[in-house]
């Protein structure tokens, strides 16, 4: 039969029965908006708890474990099977937690295609002085232009500017918390004590706040150059090379190669933080569940409705089908119905979503933990756009599938000879 | 001698709820090109179910039938579909318009799902056919808003469109008064006479049948006369 047909007789009595389809097609838009929001919004919050770790996170990370040889010298004796040795309580030695030629290592690394960005970094264990009382902290010295790029370093300065560790000589971005421990602001001074014993006076040209309480008291930022200068060290003196991949999902495997090629530790992100990818997953699981039942719920409505249009309806159905429509004709009749109540509710679902998912956006949402987020944190990924929509059709294409189905089997006669 | 256009060998039927019950006895007869039959008998005598069988709603019978000289016993819903829609014009004694339609859709709905001719040809000959019912003017009006015989005067429009073989009428002038009774026979024998359209209507209005060329009478399921 022709589409155009179906579509006119589909539209007829979906307009003879206007009021109950709109209520019908609201049921789709209603269980779609919520869909989109609810996915939007969890998903925003999601992709924020993840940035704070994430984000700081590099995805492989380069360094010198201290940790005691794996061969110990005594092994390498011949005819092992016949010996045993009985030398217990091994310790490490004190080997170099620097990276054995860092600067080649990162040249090599910067014309990898899968690596989005390398940055090097030098840790330095140190105490801040205040009055006679010092407090622990590390000291790392980064790059602030890489770190910018590859680590979002900037949302977590909620006062000073990154660039000016490295302008500045002798600068220190603090940690937020351990500053309000030393009571200082932007432009004072600090008095820091490395692990070797000497004292260095550092000026504070910002803040640093993660969000997490426990990192904030302790880490602190400066460039490269003055942590190697407190630590009295050369300029090659690399403690981490810190490694960004343009695709996340590969790092275990390359951590891996990477460590067997520069014989070095390599960390991946996915096994360092382990728990945010379960959390993360979890979440999103919930607001697809809840999505998918308001779903169903609106096919519901949509099947009751078109069964109620059957019964309504019995009489042009069997005249349709005296007149020479077959069973297909009338089943497709009312899946055109189901199909464009689902779409068109649909449509203006992912409208209503979309529209609600900015108003979230602009509601104030102040928290002390995270400095740079002013309102409430919404995704806008067109995936869950797709699925809404296609989830909207799948499940009004069933609900309309067993009354239409229905319809396709009323025996004319039946009907016609009732009267 | 006009050519058959629709036979029955042996026709029988059987209602199996609640008890077994056989309704039709081996029918046997066909109408020719042109003629104007009339089916009558008792209420409950099997003239309805009969009608039905000979139009393919109902397949669940014993025995043969013919159209057009092809056997559509045993053919499958979409092909009975296609002969009702191609072959057969239906009028019942309740006229079924489709409300949602103003009245020249109603007409035309069966030549749109024929679908041989584009839309403006249909809709003319809509028209023409409720040009030949007198009804013309009504044409954009809806079903609701006409009186009992137009609505069966459109419903005669409507059987006509694909210009069927045959029409088939189960108690057309059941529902009206003898007025417009007599207006849906005159156009009934209008039809035969200009245009050589085969008639077969099943009616219990004796007056009715009397006037038609040739009377089907039937008893307990049996053909006593033809």
């Amino acid at each position: 039969m022709k589409i155009n047909l179906t579509i006119t007789i589909a539209k007829s009595l979906l307009l003879a029965r206007w009021k109950q389809t709109l209520i019908a097609a609201i049921g789709v838009t209603f269980s779609i908006t919520m869909f989109i929001t609810l996915l939007g919004f969890m998903n925003g919050l999601n992709e924020l708890l993840d940035g704070l770790v994430v984000n700081r996170t590099p995805h492989i990370r380069l360094y010198n474990e201290i940790k005691p040889s794996k061969k110990q010298p005594i092994e390498q004796l011949e005819s092992p099977d016949i010996q045993h040795h009985f030398i217990h309580s091994i310790k490490p030695n004190l080997g170099r937690t620097n990276i054995y030629n860092s600067l080649a290592i990162i040249e090599a690394l910067k014309h990898k295609k899968e690596i989005l960005g390398v940055a090097p970094k030098v840790t330095a264990q140190v105490f801040y002085n205040v009055g006679s009382v010092d407090i622990t902290g590390v000291i790392n010295g980064i790059d602030p232009e890489v770190e910018k790029k590859l680590f979002v370093f900037d949302d977590y300065i909620p006062a000073g500017n990154s660039m000016d560790i490295k302008n500045i000589p002798n600068s220190i971005i603090l940690g937020k918390g351990a500053a309000d421990k030393m009571m200082v602001g932007i432009g004072d001074n600090v008095q820091v004590t490395t692990s070797k014993g000497e004292r260095v006076s550092l000026k504070v040209v910002g803040f640093f706040q993660s969000g997490i309480q426990d990192i904030d008291k302790v880490q602190s930022y400066c460039s490269i150059a003055t942590t190697q200068k407190l630590l009295g060290v050369d300029n090659n003196y690399i403690t981490d090379i810190q490694i960004k991949l343009h695709d996340i999902n590969q790092a275990p495997l390359l951590a891996k190669k990477y460590g067997e090629i520069f014989e070095i530790d390599a960390l991946d992100i996915q096994t360092a933080n382990a728990q945010f990818e379960t959390g993360s997953s979890v979440r999103t699981t919930i607001s697809f569940a809840v999505g998918i039942t308001l779903l169903i719920v609106a096919g519901f409505g949509i099947y009751n409705i078109l069964n109620m249009m059957i019964y309504e309806k019995m009489d042009s159905i069997a005249i349709l089908k005296a007149t020479g429509f077959s069973g297909q004709d009338v089943r497709n009749v009312f899946l055109t119905i189901a199909l464009s109540i689902g779409f068109f509710g649909g449509i203006f679902g992912l409208l209503f979503g979309f529209s609600l998912s900015a108003m979230i956006d602009q509601i104030p949402f102040n928290t002390p933990a995270l400095p740079t987020v002013k309102t409430y944190p919404v995704s806008y990924n067109p995936f869950y756009y797709v699925i809404g929509c296609s989830f909207a059709i799948i499940t009004t294409y069933f609900a309309g599938l067993f009354p239409a189905r229905k319809a396709s089997k009323i025996d004319p006669v039946i009907i016609i000879r009732g009267k | 001698m006009n050519p058959i256009v629709l036979q029955a060998k042996n026709i029988s039927k059987e209602f199996h709820d609640p008890t077994t019950i056989q309704v039709l006895f081996d029918i046997d007869f066909s109408i020719r090109r042109g003629e104007f039959v009339s089916v009558t008998g008792k209420s409950g005598c099997g003239k309805s179910t009969l009608l039905y069988i000979l139009s393919t709603m109902d397949t669940d019978y014993s025995g043969e039938l013919f159209i057009d000289n092809q056997l559509v016993t045993g053919k499958k819903e979409k092909e009975l579909a296609k002969i009702r829609n191609e072959k057969i014009g239906f009028v019942f004694q309740f006229h079924y318009l489709l409300n949602e339609f103003n009245v020249l859709r109603n007409v035309m709905l069966p030549g749109l799902k024929l679908n041989q001719l584009p839309q403006e040809e249909i809709e003319f000959r809509a028209m023409e056919k409720l040009k030949i019912l007198g009804i013309e003017k009504e044409a954009l009006k809806m079903p609701n808003q006409l009186s009992g015989g137009q609505k069966q005067r459109v419903a005669i429009a409507r059987s006509l469109i694909n210009d069927p073989l045959i029409i088939m009428g189960d108690e057309p002038t059941g529902n009206l008064d003898k007025k417009n009774s007599n207006i849906v026979f005159d156009v009934f024998k209008e039809l035969t006479h200009s245009m050589n359209q085969t008639l077969l209507i099943v009616t219990h209005d004796q007056e009715f049948a009397n006037n038609t060329d040739r009377i089907i009478d039937m008893e307990d399921g049996r053909i006593i006369s033809s």
